[in-house]
């Protein structure tokens, strides 16, 4: 009885400490006043949001294009390379496995400068395609580990036996490998999504003027003094992905069970 | 007969320092039940694998109805594989897994349908059509590894240890089905096991291997009342080996002097006579006695002739009750059952009354064999 009482209580306070902030947040986006002092129920950051903030809205939509974009084009580059490693020998391979990983331990801001020196030396200056590169190229390693982790469960024999039933090279990778790795290569994909929507250090070193995502923007408009539309431009995210969680419900099922 | 000639031809395999292969010639006859056994490590995989093109070995050939295999590809070859795990796809449904091979091969969809059903009913899956792999029975996987593998119409299948998974009554079942299949479809099967009695139950023919070499080939008769040496011996089944020098040779009968036991009796086989010159007095002997074939009493039966019946007497060490046999582990009165002193002798329940009184632990009893059941399998210089 004490323990289960006891249990309980430690489950309310692990709540409160991870979503307390949350709520303080989202209670201000509704205060009529500028500053901490509740002066008033208002919808007035929320009307600024909707009618006031084109900057805001084009950073929203950057996030996105370059999160979808990258993630994509990561899924497939990694998908591969992990269908490589996993399946293939070659010379080497050891190594390449290792040095595609590195860049998960690396810290973020190494990978941010060399970014910014390499993008810088090739003369890139296009903020988009630079931040798209560089979300490609973080998300990577994460693409590899994952499908490499749904690969491992496979047994080779499985190859050989499409092999030995007819199948081509080809045939082979476009009938049983890549099915049977989907449902990893769909967690990997959601995953980069979320990576590249939510990654600040790096994107701010390769945005320019005019190409920044929401995170970057977000802290650009924080430098400036706190506004209160960023706590209701939360809110309005908060809620998008808590409706997205829950229609994605099913889906994350039959990942996990696949 | 759909079934294919296979023969293999000197052939030589390495894994880095590992000599997995080691010239190794097999003739297997269209439509045989042929069985590669071997304890593990043998070689009997490795050369499974070369059958169905994903090893290639360092020197050989393997000719299919003459024509040399070795140079095309797994998909391009006309043998299929059961593999020891299955290797069923998870992702595809019974009726996808067996129907991929065909729609590889362009296939129509009605001739896939009735091709896939026909297999599906000759594995006894009909009605399992829509479930995925993990929904199977390790039987049922078994099955559809089968019909997977047959739907094909290879000349030739081959099978990795496919029933090592399965529990002992269905590894029976399955045994007896996979004869059956056998004899339906008159394909050539090439199986490779470790298990010694699922080879002998259903081959045609056996190839015995060890360390890389084939020891022996024969019919499960000849491999196991003529092992070819002390291995064969040992490997399969249960043998009393007794090793000795040959003290006279007289006709057939050969006397062998063995240490602690002294004199034992063994009839040569009538091939054996041709190589008389090998049964030299002063040479040594290795002597099998099949322990089965040997008797066990409590008391020396009175008309033994000395001549043609090797008779000890002995102390029981242990008594194993099997329910349809007993075994009796005994050594020689006098000894400390080292080496030659112990011996088994199996003793069938043919009737629901033992005849005789029950044998048990520590009692004195007398063991004896013919000298015709005996078998000389290893004579050589001393």
């Amino acid at each position: 009885m004490k323990k289960s009482r006891f249990s309980k209580l430690v489950f309310f306070l692990t709540l409160v400490f991870l979503f307390m902030p949350l709520f303080v947040l989202a209670v201000y986006a509704f205060n009529e006043s500028k500053n901490m002092l509740w002066t008033g129920f208002s919808l007035v950051w929320f009307e600024r949001l909707f009618t006031g903030s084109r900057n805001i809205w084009r950073a929203f939509w950057n996030s996105i294009l370059i999160a979808l974009t990258s993630a994509a084009t990561a899924t497939v580059l990694g998908s591969l390379g992990a269908i490589g490693i996993n399946w293939y020998n070659f010379k080497l391979k050891k190594y390449v496995q290792t040095v595609s990983l590195l860049p998960l331990v690396l810290p973020e801001i190494i990978i941010g400068v060399s970014m910014l020196i390499f993008f810088v030396g090739i003369d890139l200056h296009l903020g988009l395609l630079r931040i798209y590169i560089a979300h490609t190229t973080f998300n990577l390693p994460f693409v590899l580990l994952v499908v490499i982790s749904r690969l491992d469960e496979f047994d080779f024999s499985i190859i050989e036996a499409a092999r030995d039933l007819g199948a081509r090279e080809h045939q082979t990778l476009l009938r049983i490998i890549i099915p049977m790795a989907m449902p990893g290569i769909i967690s990997a994909f959601l995953i980069a999504v979320t990576m590249s929507l939510e990654d600040f250090v790096i994107t701010s070193f390769v945005s320019g003027p005019g190409s920044s995502t929401l995170p970057v923007h977000i802290y650009s408009m924080i430098r400036t003094g706190v506004s209160p539309v960023v706590n209701a431009l939360s809110v309005v995210l908060l809620g998008g992905t808590i409706c997205l969680v829950f229609l994605m419900r099913p889906f994350f099922k039959y990942i996990a069970h696949e | 007969m759909n079934g294919s000639d296979v023969k293999i031809e000197g052939i030589d395999k390495h894994f880095g320092d590992f000599h997995a292969l080691r010239n190794v010639n097999i003739h297997i006859q269209g439509g045989e039940f042929f069985s590669l056994l071997g304890p593990s490590g043998c070689g009997k995989t490795t050369l499974l694998r070369i059958l169905a093109g994903f090893e290639s070995p360092a020197a050989g050939l393997v000719r299919i109805n003459g024509r040399n295999i070795l140079p095309l590809p797994p998909n391009k070859r006309h043998t299929n594989m059961i593999f020891q795990n299955y290797a069923l796809f998870p992702h595809l449904t019974v009726f996808e897994n067996v129907a991929f091979p065909l729609r590889l091969k362009k296939l129509g969809r009605r001739e896939i349908d009735a091709k896939v059903e026909e297999y599906l009913a000759l594995t006894k899956l009909a009605g399992q059509e829509y479930k995925k792999p993990a929904q199977l029975s390790g039987g049922q996987k078994q099955r559809v590894a089968i019909a997977r593998a047959l739907v094909n119409g290879p000349e030739v299948l081959l099978l990795d240890e496919p029933l090592s998974a399965l529990d002992a009554k269905l590894r029976q079942h399955m045994l007896i089905e996979l004869d059956t299949i056998h004899d339906k479809t008159g394909i050539t099967f090439i199986y490779v096991t470790h298990d010694q009695q699922e080879a002998l139950s259903v081959s045609d023919h056996i190839a015995v291997m060890n360390e890389g070499r084939i020891v022996q080939v024969g019919n499960p008769t000849e491999i196991y009342e003529s092992p070819a040496d002390v291995f064969v011996a040992n490997f399969i089944g249960e043998a009393n080996l007794f090793h000795g020098t040959i003290a006279s040779v007289e006709g057939e009968m050969v006397s062998v002097e063995v240490k602690n036991m002294g004199i034992l009796k063994v009839t040569m086989e009538p091939g054996d006579l041709e190589g008389m010159r090998d049964f030299q007095p002063g040479k040594q002997a290795s002597i099998t006695v099949r322990p089965e074939k040997i008797n066990i009493a409590l008391e020396k039966p009175p008309d033994l002739l000395q001549d043609v019946f090797n008779a000890f007497p002995c102390v029981v060490d242990e008594v194993i009750y099997n329910g349809f046999q007993s075994k009796f582990f005994v050594k020689l009165s006098g000894t400390g059952g080292n080496g030659n002193s112990a011996i088994k002798a199996f003793k069938q329940h043919m009737s629901y009354y033992s005849a005789g009184p029950e044998i048990n632990w520590k009692d004195r009893v007398w063991v004896w064999w013919k000298a015709d059941d005996a078998y000389l399998v290893e004579v050589h210089d001393a």
